[in-house]
């Protein structure tokens, strides 16, 4: 028996419902608006009365009007179809919606129940199974999607039968269980899964120890990301943040991209399902669209659903990590995620924290970057989450709680500041205020060295120190003038520029200058330590500035060249000439 | 909003604030309009048989026997071409004397677009200005605000782009406009002999501020009318919207919430948002493009409704007053829009992008020159032609009074390169150079 409740009070969309029977704490319940069922989540219990955070516009509702409870915390549906979807915070499938319009009430199948795919089961009848172990596969696109032991299965299974490759839709039975008391189960290839728990059916959690490649100098190099790392990127309006996450997207080494709009313009997620089926990923030369999934929940859609929007990005995040899969899960911005928390902290009359927010936002914040990670699972195979979320700091003031509390919890900090962005130095990430704690992992650093070269942290370090002894540098020309201060202030700063110009900035618009793989970065990067650890001699300040203007120039086109191309090559010829006379 | 047949009337308010009301009814549903004593009210929460209404007009005299008929539905407007040439109070009502328009009754403050459903936005909106067409392309489906002094003239500007704006109709949502400047669109919109495809959505100073909040809703739901049913391109006007969040912190105050940032409401975020995202592209070939009117404080754009508002909106335009030439002009450095890359150069010609950096940058180095001046210290050559050059390029460009399109603008900024500078001072890709360097 389903527990029912009437409506006794609607603030916006807080509602509070008089129950007459046991609920949950985030359990669902609809509530009837003459016919229109809208969805609800409990966020606060006291005796008989229900506090919801309705996801719909509560215009209409009144006092008496009847809810019903599900039982069931917010869940999703996870089988193949996910990739290239696009869906609202609640996984409504926004393509196949009606109308122009979103209508209130309205909610779409996720999984396209008539479609086809082609399994091929791994697993054999008597093999004793666990939650999260693989059955079989599909092919979703070009990417394997195993088939997997429901996650919410208790204790070990034994499979009766399995059945046979062919075409099978996701709510056809592919295997018959038997659990441990001897009860069969049906297992289709679709599963349900509540967005705030997350999925732990792995056998551990270990510390990062790879990088995640994002051919964004900024990033790999400086201040470098490990798969199943997690970063954040505060900035200003117009600081480039989402430039900068689209570029993550477009580039990263991931094997699944989940883009979480959350509370962010409409016109940008048009952007992103506009060109993304356009756009061919570099390393499989297949459609972009086709490893994406877009969870859209913009700034004018539903409030509530807006906090929802993140889980349910997370939660398919994990799904894909339990195939074995890379998955970059970004989030543009958690701020406004924490201004929906704050709406109905506010609306519960709850004490506020800093700034109105709600006292347990650092809790929030921190145990969501938790769920991100690399795993082993049971078959001893890896899968990752590595998230990034922005944070719009309001006022640009990165002393705000959210961006306070995002601090403690995530491992990369991308700080975008806007003097570089006024300066149109792009990406506008600051690379003092910068950090990669993943720098000072053991294996991260051992990793590195397989991949480029024994030394490779101690010189990034070294390239670190350039750029800040640079700006010291300018500083001091500042205060005293060009001619206030000894040619050696002109060297370091002009080193630091050369860092700046050649690693730091990248043309986000150049097709060639954007996309940098590892590879190329650790040629310019080797060239350019190389440059500024060497000592020329220079008459006057003047004479130094000219010098690295030039070499600036001359790296900067090696940049817009292809790697090792002719015009590369060429360019490359030019430097050392250069250099040469320099000396 | 006229009055419906069975009604319920009740008599006896249990409280009264300065901005709300409440009584104790039954089956009253959220957000239906009522009257209280003759003023209209909207319902905002709910407690059992508790309801409380908020006051637009404020309830300065509402006696607690006040007579209150609640009308069982939201807000709402009667959309029909009708709406075209007419000027409506906060409510919907006709303030021009004119007839009460006829047509589909329809809810204000509707639901959104399905993002799927949208287009990216790739029309041009020419407006004549240069500081605009040249430097911050608007596009339509596009929303911008002027973010902008309060003693700027602003409300001249939003009235010069509207009308030459290329769009089928032009909504104005004015927000706590001043008398004088509520007559200046007035007058200048009939001297334009463009009447018949404005509609106005006015509240001004003299109406009570708590009205302002209804304008926004309104002016968008004849927007939506007119884009969405009748595929139209619809450019709506909206100033003053500091006041509009002025009004809301008011309204939160009253209903005792805890206010965060610089004493707004915690929600302002979505309530900016929910006006500003109307602005769309739609697939049929309609549009609804909006450009706002903020007010700063003394140009502090860290304060929450500029702040929140930049992060919603697609760039935004700063108005200046040049002291070299004594034009107003679109600063150049501090605006952006960010959707221009859609169009410039696809839609305009190719070297726009090109010439539009290059202007920009050169106009730069004279600013670095002039304060080099104030300094004391002595110009070089290229310092003092940058200097005529800005000047020039104020005068010919930026000012808001220019009014060319694009391609004389380009013309006349590759005229202005050959007069002061070298090709390699201007420093555009050759090819282009090659093409347009007017000798």
């Amino acid at each position: 028996m389903k527990t029912k409740g009437i409506v006794t009070g609607i603030i916006s969309n807080l509602v509070t419902i008089e129950v007459d029977g046991p609920v949950a704490q985030n359990e669902i319940c609809y509530i009837d608006l003459s016919g229109t069922r809208m969805m609800a989540e409990i966020i606060k219990i006291n005796g008989k009365e229900a506090f919801v955070q309705v996801y719909e516009s509560t215009r209409g509702l009144k006092a008496g009007d009847k809810a019903e409870f599900q039982g069931h915390l917010l869940e999703i549906d996870l089988g193949p179809g996910i990739l290239s979807s696009i869906y609202d915070g609640l996984q409504n499938n926004l393509e196949t919606m009606k109308g122009v319009f979103l209508t209130r009430g309205e909610y779409t199948i996720a999984l396209d129940p008539d479609k086809k795919w082609e399994f091929t089961p791994f697993a054999n009848p008597g093999d004793e199974v666990f939650a999260a172990d693989w059955l079989g596969e599909v092919k979703e696109g070009w990417l394997p999607h195993k088939i997997m032991v429901p996650f919410s299965f208790d204790g070990s299974y034994t499979i009766k039968s399995i059945a046979s490759a062919g075409e099978y839709t996701v709510n056809d039975t592919i295997a018959v269980l038997s659990n441990e008391s001897g009860e069969s189960v049906n297992v289709t290839m679709k599963q349900k899964w509540p967005v705030k728990l997350a999925i732990t059916k792995y056998r551990d959690k270990p510390r990062p120890f790879r990088i995640m490649e994002t051919r964004v100098r900024v990033i790999d190099t400086f201040n470098p990301i490990a798969e199943g790392g997690t970063g954040f990127i505060p900035g200003p309006f117009g600081s480039g943040k989402t430039v900068l996450q689209h570029a993550i997207s477009k580039q990263a080494d991931a094997d699944v991209i989940i883009f979480a709009a959350c509370g962010e313009r409409a016109n940008e997620v048009v952007e992103i399902f506009t060109e993304f089926p356009k756009l061919e990923d570099p390393r499989t030369g297949r459609k972009l669209m086709e490893r994406t999934t877009i969870i859209c929940n913009t700034s004018n859609m539903p409030v509530a659903a807006r906090e929802a929007s993140v889980y349910t990005a997370m939660t398919i995040g994990e799904y894909y990590r339990a195939m074995g899969l890379k998955v970059l899960l970004l989030a543009d911005s958690t701020s406004r995620w924490a201004q929906a928390l704050r709406e109905m902290s506010n609306r519960m009359e709850e004490l506020p924290g800093a700034d109105a927010f709600p006292m347990d936002l650092p809790a929030i914040i921190s145990s969501f970057y938790a769920r991100a990670g690399i795993v082993n699972l049971n078959n001893g195979q890896t899968g990752s989450v590595t998230f990034i979320g922005t944070v719009s700091p309001a006022g640009g003031n990165l002393k705000e709680p959210v961006t306070e509390s995002t601090k403690k919890a995530a491992r990369c900090f991308f700080a975008l500041s806007q003097n570089r962005a006024d300066r149109k130095r792009y990406p506008a990430v600051d690379p003092i205020d910068s950090y990669s704690k993943y720098l000072e992992y053991p294996e991260i650093i051992e990793d590195f060295k397989n991949r480029i070269g024994e030394d490779w942290v101690e010189k990034v370090l070294r390239g670190k120190n350039i750029v800040l002894r640079g700006k010291e540098a300018y500083e001091q020309i500042n205060i005293l003038g060009d001619d206030g201060v000894p040619l050696e202030y002109h060297k370091r700063y002009w080193k630091s520029e050369l860092m700046d110009f050649v690693i730091l900035q990248q043309d986000a618009f150049d097709k060639i200058d954007a996309n940098c793989p590892m590879e190329r970065q650790s040629y310019m990067y080797y060239l350019a330590l190389d440059i500024c650890e060497s000592e020329y001699e220079f008459e006057d300040f003047e004479e130094c500035g000219n010098f690295y203007k030039k070499i600036i120039n001359i790296l900067r086109q090696m940049n817009y060249s292809l790697f090792k191309s002719e015009d590369f090559n060429r360019y490359q010829e030019q430097l050392n000439t250069e250099l040469n006379n320099g000396k | 909003m006229a009055s419906k047949a069975f009604q319920k009337i009740y008599t006896q308010l249990e409280s009264i604030t300065k901005a709300t009301v409440a009584l104790r009814a039954q089956g009253i549903t959220n957000e239906e309009l009522a009257t209280v004593d003759g003023r209209l009210a909207q319902v905002v929460k709910i407690k059992r048989d508790l309801i409380t209404l908020q006051v637009f007009a404020g309830t300065e005299g509402i006696p607690t026997n006040a007579e209150v008929i609640f009308f069982g539905e939201p807000p709402s407007l009667n959309v029909s071409e009708d709406l075209s040439g007419r000027f409506f109070n906060a409510y919907g009502d006709p303030i021009d004397n004119g007839p009460k328009v006829e047509g589909e009754n329809r809810f204000i403050g509707g639901p959104s677009v399905n993002p799927y459903k949208r287009m990216q936005p790739s029309e041009i909106i020419p407006t004549g200005i240069a500081g605009i067409d040249l430097n911050n392309t608007l596009v339509s489906g596009q929303k911008i605000p002027f973010f902008a002094d309060p003693d700027q003239p602003y409300n001249q500007v939003m009235a010069q782009v509207a009308l030459r704006a290329d769009v089928d109709k032009i909504i104005l949502g004015g927000m706590g406009l001043t008398n004088d400047d509520y007559l200046y669109y007035k007058q200048v919109f009939e001297n334009a002999g463009a009447l018949n495809k404005i509609i106005s959505f006015v509240n001004t100073t003299e109406q009570p501020p708590v009205e302002r909040l209804l304008i926004p809703d309104m002016a968008l739901t004849a927007a939506e009318f007119f884009a969405v049913d009748k595929n139209e391109k619809v450019l709506v006007l909206l100033t003053d919207m500091t006041l509009y969040a002025d009004a809301l912190s008011i309204v939160s105050n009253r209903m005792d919430q805890i206010p965060s940032k610089d004493s707004m409401p915690g929600s302002l975020y979505s309530d900016l948002a929910k006006i500003y995202e109307k602005a769309v592209q739609l697939p049929d070939g309609g549009s609804i493009t909006i450009i706002a009117v903020t007010t700063l404080s003394g140009g502090d754009i860290t304060h929450a409704i500029p702040d929140n508002t930049g992060y919603i909106t697609e760039g935004q335009l700063f108005l200046r007053t040049d002291s070299d030439t004594g034009k107003v002009i679109v600063d150049p450095f501090r605006s952006l829009s960010r959707l221009k890359q859609l169009v410039i150069g696809k839609k305009t010609r190719e070297d726009h992008n090109h010439v539009m950096n290059a202007a920009v940058r050169l106009y730069a180095d004279a600013a670095n020159a002039k304060t080099k001046l104030e300094n004391g210290f002595d110009l070089s050559d290229y310092d003092l032609r940058c200097l005529d050059y800005a000047k020039d390029y104020s005068n010919k460009l930026l000012s808001i009074e220019v009014n060319i399109n694009t391609t004389q603008m380009l013309d006349t900024a590759w005229e202005l390169f050959a007069k002061y500078f070298t090709k390699t001072e201007v420093s555009i890709k050759e090819e282009i150079t090659e093409k347009y360097w007017k000798n």
